[in-house]
C-alpha cells in the first residue's frame, strides 16, 4: 500500500491538445509534427477488437461511408463540368455567340452538385461524431467498470498514472482517429481514384504526367518524414531531459540553494537546452519541408500541365476548359496523396493505443465470488487465522504458515519497522489479496465462502492514507452509509471529536473539500475519517494509528476518538503507540513482511527477542 | 507578448532575410497564373506552340526558385524559433534559481515548472507557425487581390464576397466554440480527477461497497464530457463543407460572369483562368489569417506567463560587500527576531531571541503551525526576517554573501530530496572535491551503507529522479550522508528522522554523535524521544518561545511541553525523565 500512495502524475495526464485545436490533425496540409509511430503488438487483434466496438455502429457506418463516397465523387466531378463551361465559352467567342442557355444549365447543375456534397458532407460528419463520441464514451465507461473489477495486485504494482492515462490519451488517440481518420481513408482513396479517372477521361497524356509525379511525391515525403522523425525522437528525448531537470530543480529549491548548487544546475541546464536546440530546429525545419516540397510538386505538375495542355490544345487534341479543370485536379491531387501517406502510421499508432485499452479490459478480474455465498447473520467478530500462506508473488512467499485466533472484542496489534509489511494483514483480512494456502475465518466461516461486500461490510477501516473524495465534509463522512441523516452525521461526529473543527471552517458541514483535498490540515482529515468509520458502525476495525505530521493537540483527539471506535469492537490496529501496544490483547510482530514473533507485550517481552530490541530502541539515548 | 521582443534583438537579420526570402516565395507562386494566362492567350488560343515552350521554362525556373526561397524560409524560421526559445528558457531557469522562496511561493512550484516547461513549447509552436505563415499570409492576400484586380477589375467585388462569407463563418463557428473549448477543458480535468479518485481510493472504496457509486459519478462525468465534445464536434464539422462550398461557388460565378465580359470583349480567356487562381490564392491567404488570429491569444497568454517570472526580482541578495565572519565555530543567534509572510496579517514568528551554541544540540519542538520549520529556514536564508537579526559566529547573515553563509551549513529537510544520478553523486553533491573515503564514511554514519551494498552497483547504483527507486528511509538517510559529506559547522535537522523507524532512528543519532561532535546541531523534530537528550530545548507556541531548558526543566515549568509530552511517552517514561 505504501507505494500506492504518492499521487498520481497528474500534471502529464491533461490532454491539454485534445479540447482545443489540436482536433484538426490531416486537413489544411501544413505539414504537423509528426513523431516517431508507436507499433502495435498485435494490429490485427487489435482492429478486430475495435470493430467490435464499432457493430452496434454498423448501419451508421455504412451511411456515414456511402455519404462520403458521394461527397467527395459529386466534388470530383465539378472541375469537369466547369472545365465544359470554359469550352463553351471559348466555343462561343471563337464563334462569337455565346450559348448562354447551355452554360446556365450546367452551371445549375453544378451548384446543385456543390451543395449535395457539403451537405452530405456535413451529414456524414455529423453521424460519425456521434458515432465516434459514443465509442469513447463505452470505452471509457468499460474502463471505470473495470477497475472496480480487477484484483488489487494490478494496481499494486502501476503507477496510476498509467491506468489514468488509458482513461485520457489512449482513449483520445481513438476517439480522434474515428472522428476523422476513418473519413479521411475513405474521401482519400475516393479522390485518388475520381481524380484519376476524370484526368483519364480529359487526356491520358496529361495523366501520365500525374502518375509519374505521384511515386516522385511519395519519396519525398517518405524522405523527409523519416527524417523529421528521427530529429523529432531527438528532440523529445532531450525535452524529456529537461523537463525532468526543471522539475528537479524546482522541487528540490531549498536544496539546491543550501548545498550551493546554483551554478552546477544552471550549467546543467544549459547544454541540456543547446542539445535540445540543436534537436529542436532540425525536427521543425524537416517537418516543415513536407509542405514546401508538396506546393513545388504541385507547380511543377502545374508547369508541367500547362505546357503539355497548351501543346495538346494547339493540335486540337484538348480544349482549354479541359486543361484549366486539369489544373483543379491536380491542386486536389496532392491533399489525398500526403494523406494516405500518413495514414499508416495513423492507424498503428491508434492501434498501439486501442491495444493497450484492450489489454487493460482484458486483465483478470479478481475471483469471481463463490457462488453460494454464507448468510451472515449477527456476527460476533471472532477472527481466525488457520495456517495462512501468503506471498505477493507466487515464487515468493512472506507469511509461512500462521495461525492464530482472535476472541471477538479483542484489540490486536501489528507492529513492526517501515516496510516489514505491516499492511499486509489488512491486505487478506479484506480480501484485497487471497491467501495462497491455510484460510482466514471469521465466527468461523471461511471469507472466501462469503461475498466480498458482505465480508468488506464487517469492517470499518481507518487509514494512514486519509482518502478522502472533493465533496462536502457531510457527503465524505456519510460515504459507508447512504442515506444517512444530517443528525446522524452530527453525531458521528461528535464521537469522533470532530464538530467542533467543523463548525469552525467556512460552510461548516457544507464545505466542500477541493481537488487535493489540502484544505483541511492532515490531521482534520484522519478526523473525517474517523468520523466516517463511526457512522459506517461495522462490527470490526482495522485502523492505522501512525499520525504523522499532525499536530500535538489534534493528536491527543485523534487517540481519544480511536480509543472511543475501538471499543467492544474486534480491532486490527497498525500500532505505532506504546500504550496501545501494551493494552492489546494480542501484538503481531512483522519483520520483512512474515510474522515473526505473537502474544501479548510481557510475553514478547519475556521472549527478549526482536519485539524487545524494537521496544528497546524507541527510548535509546540520543 | 511585446515584453519578450527584446529577445529578438540578435535575430534582426535573420528576420529581414526571412522576410526577403517570403516575398520572393510569395512572388514565385504567384506569378504562376500570370504565365499560365500567357500561354493561354498568345499560346493557345494564338495557336503557337514557341510560346508555350518558353513561357514553360520560366514558369519551370520560378518553381525552383519558389522551392529554395521556401526551404530557405523554413530553414530561418525552425532557426529563429527554436534559438529564440533557447534564449527565453535560458533566461527564465537562470532568473528561477536566483529565486528566494518567496518567490517560490508567490508563484508556486507546478506554476513555474509549467511556465518553464510548457509555456515556452507553446510560444516556439506558435512563434514558428507565425514565422512561416504571418509574413506570406498577408503577401500573398495582398499581391494575389492586386494581381487579380488588374486582370479584371469589375469581378473583384466576388473576392471581397467571399473572403467576407469565410471570415463570418469562421469567426461565428469560434465565437460559439471558444467557450466550449474551455469547457471542455474543465470536463476532461473533471474526468481525470473522478478516475484519479477511484484509482487513488480503491481500497476505501472496496471497503465500504461504494464501487456502484463510484461508477455512477464517473459515468456522470463521462456523459457530461462526451455531449459537449458532441456538440463541438458536430460544429466543427461545418467547417470543412463550408469552406469547400464557398470556394467552389466562387470559381462558378467568375466563370459565369467571366463569360459575359469575355462575350463582350473585355476579358481574355487566359486572364479569366489567372483570375480564379488568383482568387483561391487570395481566399487561402484569408483562411490562414483567421487561423493566426486565432492562435495569437493562446501564445499571447503563455508570453505573458513568462514575462512575469522574468520581470520579478529576487528578494534576497547579496550584499556590495559581503563580510567574511573572522572566527569559524558555528555559533548562531537569534536577536528579537520576527518573520511574516509577504501579505499576511498574523506574523508567524515573533521576538525570538536564542542562542545555539557549537558543541550542543538545540532542539524547538512544537505543534504544527508553531513556526518550527521557519525558524530554521531563516538561518540559510531560504527567508529573510522581517525584524531582528541572525548572526552567525558574529555576523548578520545578510550581510555575508549566501555562497559563504551556506558552504557552512549542513541542511537536511523534512521530505529527503534527492537528485537523479549515482548515489556517489548525490552524496557528493555540496562537496565536489571528497574522496570515496569521505563518501563511505558519511554513508556509514547515516546508516546507509547496509543498503548501498546490498545494491548491485553499490554507491555507482542510479538514483530516479525524487528518487522513486528507494524507500522514504533510504532516501532520508542518503540525504543526511550528503549534509554530513559536507563537513559543516552547522547542522540542520528539520524533522529529519520521522521517516526512520525507532531502530534506525537510534542507531544513526548514536553513530551521529562522533561526527557532530564540537558542532552546532539544530534540530526540528516532532518526536519528543528524538530530542529530549538535547543540550537545549526551545519550545514555539504560535510563533512565540514559551519555553526554554532542557527536558526535565520543560517537563517542569512549561505547560505546552509537558502536553507535547504526554500525548506522546507514558506515564512511566515521563516519571523516569522526571526522576
Amino acid at each position: 500500500m505504501e507505494k500506492n500512495n504518492q499521487k498520481s502524475n497528474k500534471s502529464t495526464t491533461s490532454p491539454g491538445a485534445s479540447g482545443g485545436f489540436g482536433r484538426k490533425r490531416g486537413h489544411g496540409g501544413m505539414g504537423g509534427l509528426k513523431g516517431p509511430v508507436e507499433k502495435p503488438k498485435n494490429f490485427k487483434a487489435t482492429m478486430a477488437a475495435l470493430i467490435k466496438y464499432l457493430k452496434p455502429f454498423r448501419i451508421s457506418i455504412i451511411i456515414v461511408l456511402v455519404f462520403a463516397v458521394i461527397s467527395t465523387g459529386f466534388t470530383i466531378i465539378g472541375p469537369k463540368i466547369l472545365g465544359n463551361v470554359t469550352n463553351n465559352i471559348v466555343a462561343g467567342y471563337l464563334n462569337h455567340m455565346i450559348d448562354y442557355g447551355a452554360i446556365l444549365k450546367l452551371i445549375e447543375l453544378l451548384i446543385g452538385l456543390y451543395l449535395l456534397s457539403a451537405l452530405f458532407s456535413y451529414i456524414q460528419g455529423w453521424i460519425m461524431s456521434g458515432v465516434s463520441q459514443k465509442v469513447t464514451f463505452n470505452l471509457r465507461r468499460d474502463i471505470s467498470l473495470k477497475i472496480n473489477r480487477l484484483p488489487l495486485s494490478y494496481f499494486d504494482n502501476r503507477t496510476h498514472g498509467e491506468v489514468l492515462s488509458r482513461v485520457t490519451n489512449d482513449v483520445d488517440t481513438v476517439s480522434q482517429t474515428l472522428n476523422q481518420s476513418l473519413i479521411q481513408i475513405v474521401t482519400a482513396i475516393t479522390s485518388i481514384i475520381g481524380i484519376l479517372i476524370m484526368m483519364l477521361t480529359i487526356s491520358w497524356q496529361m495523366t501520365l504526367v500525374a502518375i509519374i509525379i505521384l511515386p516522385i511525391s511519395l519519396g519525398l515525403i517518405n524522405l523527409v518524414v523519416g527524417k523529421s522523425q528521427k530529429y523529432f525522437s531527438k528532440q523529445q528525448v532531450s525535452l524529456g531531459k529537461i523537463n525532468g531537470h526543471i522539475e528537479e530543480m524546482f522541487s528540490g529549491h531549498t536544496i539546491m540553494k543550501a548545498f550551493n548548487g546554483e551554478k552546477k544546475s544552471i550549467a546543467t541546464f544549459h547544454a541540456i537546452n543547446n542539445e535540445l536546440y540543436d534537436g529542436a530546429w532540425k525536427s521543425h525545419f524537416f517537418s516543415g519541408l513536407l509542405m514546401p516540397i508538396m506546393t513545388f510538386i504541385g507547380n511543377l505538375g502545374y508547369v508541367a500541365v500547362a505546357v503539355l495542355g497548351g501543346w495538346l490544345a494547339i493540335n486540337g487534341k484538348i480544349k482549354i476548359g479541359d486543361i484549366q479543370a486539369f489544373i483543379q485536379y491536380m491542386n486536389q491531387f496532392t491533399q489525398p496523396i500526403t494523406q494516405t501517406a500518413n495514414i499508416a502510421n495513423v492507424l498503428q499508432s491508434t492501434a498501439a493505443a486501442a491495444e493497450r485499452v484492450f489489454e487493460f479490459l482484458a486483465e483478470k478480474n479478481e475471483i469471481t465470488e463463490t457462488a453460494f455465498p454464507v448468510l451472515l447473520p449477527n456476527i460476533k467478530g471472532a477472527v481466525e487465522f488457520d495456517n495462512v500462506v501468503f506471498g505477493y508473488s507466487p515464487d515468493k512467499t512472506i507469511i509461512h504458515g500462521f495461525t492464530t485466533s482472535v476472541k471477538p472484542g479483542q484489540r490486536v496489534a501489528i507492529v513492526g519497522p517501515t516496510g516489514a509489511g505491516k499492511t499486509t494483514i489488512v491486505n487478506l483480512l479484506m480480501r484485497f489479496y487471497d491467501v495462497n494456502s491455510g484460510a482466514i475465518k471469521i465466527d468461523g466461516i471461511d471469507i472466501r465462502d462469503m461475498k466480498r461486500a458482505d465480508l468488506r461490510a464487517l469492517f470499518s477501516m481507518v487509514l494512514q492514507d486519509t482518502w478522502l473524495f472533493t465533496g462536502t465534509i457531510e457527503d465524505n463522512i456519510a460515504y459507508g452509509k447512504s442515506k444517512a441523516s444530517h443528525e446522524e452525521v452530527v453525531a458521528a461526529s461528535k464521537a469522533a471529536h470532530s464538530d467542533h473543527f467543523i463548525r469552525a471552517l467556512p460552510g461548516s458541514y457544507n464545505m466542500k473539500l477541493n481537488e487535493e483535498t489540502d484544505n483541511i490540515s492532515q490531521g482534520e482529515k484522519q478526523l473525517l475519517t474517523i468520523a466516517r468509520a463511526m457512522l459506517a458502525n461495522a462490527p470490526m476495525l482495522i485502523l492505522d494509528e501512525a499520525t504523522s505530521s499532525v499536530d500535538t493537540r489534534t493528536e491527543l483527539l485523534i487517540q481519544k476518538a480511536m480509543e472511543k471506535l475501538m471499543k467492544g469492537r474486534t480491532s486490527f490496529v497498525i500500532a505505532h503507540r506504546l500504550s496501545t501496544i501494551k493494552n492489546s490483547d494480542l501484538i503481531l510482530v512483522m519483520r520483512d513482511g512474515n510474522i515473526v514473533e505473537q502474544g501479548n507485550h510481557k510475553q514478547l517481552l519475556s521472549q527478549n527477542g526482536f519485539y524487545t530490541s524494537l521496544y528497546n530502541s524507541q527510548f535509546a539515548k540520543i | 507578448m511585446t515584453k519578450l521582443l527584446k529577445y529578438f534583438k540578435p535575430y534582426i537579420w535573420p528576420l529581414v532575410f526571412l522576410t526577403i526570402l517570403t516575398f520572393g516565395q510569395t512572388m514565385a507562386n504567384l506569378a504562376l497564373p500570370d504565365y499560365m494566362a500567357n500561354i493561354v492567350n498568345q499560346g493557345i488560343v494564338g495557336g503557337d506552340s514557341g510560346v508555350i515552350y518558353h513561357f514553360g521554362l520560366i514558369m519551370l525556373l520560378i518553381t525552383f526558385a519558389g522551392g529554395l526561397a521556401t526551404i530557405g524560409v523554413g530553414y530561418l524560421a525552425s532557426k529563429i524559433g527554436t534559438g529564440f526559445s533557447r534564449k527565453i528558457r535560458d533566461a527564465l531557469f537562470t532568473k528561477i534559481e536566483s529565486f528566494s522562496l518567496v518567490e517560490f511561493n508567490k508563484f508556486s512550484t507546478a506554476s513555474l515548472i509549467t511556465r518553464s516547461t510548457n509555456d515556452i513549447q507553446q510560444i516556439q509552436r506558435v512563434l514558428i507557425m507565425l514565422l512561416r505563415l504571418a509574413l506570406m499570409a498577408p503577401f500573398m492576400g495582398i499581391i494575389a487581390i492586386a494581381k487579380a484586380y488588374s486582370l479584371a477589375p469589375s469581378m473583384s467585388w466576388i473576392m471581397a464576397v467571399s473572403i467576407t462569407a469565410l471570415v463570418v463563418i469562421i469567426a461565428v463557428i469560434f465565437k460559439i466554440a471558444m467557450p466550449k473549448f474551455k469547457k471542455l477543458q474543465k470536463l476532461v480535468d473533471k474526468l481525470n480527477l473522478v478516475t484519479r479518485e477511484m484509482l487513488t481510493g480503491l481500497r476505501v472504496i472496496r471497503s465500504f461497497n461504494k464501487e456502484k457509486y463510484e461508477e455512477n459519478k464517473f459515468k456522470e462525468a463521462n456523459q457530461e464530457l462526451t455531449s459537449v465534445n458532441l456538440f463541438v464536434n458536430r460544429l466543427m464539422v461545418i467547417l470543412q463543407p463550408a469552406m469547400m462550398l464557398i470556394l467552389n461557388l466562387t470559381v462558378i460565378t467568375i466563370v459565369w460572369l467571366g463569360a459575359g465580359q469575355i462575350d463582350a470583349g473585355t476579358l481574355q480567356i487566359g486572364n479569366m483562368l489567372a483570375f480564379m487562381q488568383y482568387a483561391m490564392q487570395a481566399i487561402f491567404a484569408f483562411l490562414m489569417i483567421s487561423i493566426i488570429f486565432i492562435m495569437i491569444p493562446r501564445a499571447s497568454v503563455s508570453a505573458t506567463r513568462i514575462a512575469e517570472v522574468l520581470e520579478s526580482e529576487t528578494t534576497i541578495k547579496d550584499p556590495k560587500h559581503p563580510i567574511k565572519p573572522k572566527n569559524l565555530g558555528g555559533r548562531i543567534e537569534f536577536k528579537d527576531v520576527a518573520f511574516s509572510y509577504t501579505g499576511s496579517e498574523e506574523p508567524v514568528l515573533q521576538h525570538l531571541s536564542f542562542v545555539a551554541m557549537p558543541g550542543q544540540t538545540t532542539a524547538i519542538v512544537g505543534s504544527t503551525g508553531s513556526g518550527k520549520s521557519t525558524v530554521v529556514n531563516l538561518i540559510p536564508r531560504f527567508y529573510d526576517v522581517t525584524a531582528g537579526q541572525i548572526l552567525v559566529d558574529g555576523v548578520d547573515v545578510r550581510a555575508m554573501s549566501q555562497k559563504e553563509l551556506r558552504s557552512r551549513i549542513g541542511y537536511i529537510s523534512q521530505k529527503a530530496i534527492l537528485f537523479s544520478g549515482t548515489i556517489r553523486e548525490n552524496i557528493k553533491y555540496g562537496m565536489p572535491n571528497a574522496d570515496d573515503k569521505d563518501v563511505m564514511q558519511a554513508a556509514e554514519i547515516a546508516q546507509a551503507l547496509e543498503f548501498i551494498e546490498e545494491l548491485e552497483e553499490k554507491f555507482e547504483s542510479h538514483i530516479a529522479q525524487a528518487g522513486a527507486n528507494i524507500s522514504g528511509g533510504q532516501k532520508q538517510r542518503l540525504a543526511i550522508a550528503r549534509a554530513l559529506a559536507k563537513n559543516p559547522e552547522i547542522f540542520i535537522f528539520d524533522d529529519s528522522f520521522s521517516a526512520l523507524d525507532f531502530k534506525t532512528d537510534a542507531a544513526l543519532r548514536k553513530a551521529l554523535q562522533t561526527r557532530i561532535k564540537g558542532k552546532t546541531v539544530l534540530i526540528v523534530a516532532q518526536r519528543i524521544s528524538t530530542i529530549m537528550h538535547a543540550e537545549k530545548i526551545v519550545v514555539l507556541d504560535a510563533g512565540k518561545i514559551v519555553g526554554k531548558g532542557t527536558h526535565s526543566e520543560l517537563l517542569r515549568n512549561c505547560t505546552v511541553y509537558r502536553e507535547i509530552a504526554s500525548s506522546q511517552l507514558s506515564e512511566q517514561e515521563l516519571a523516569n525523565a522526571r526522576a
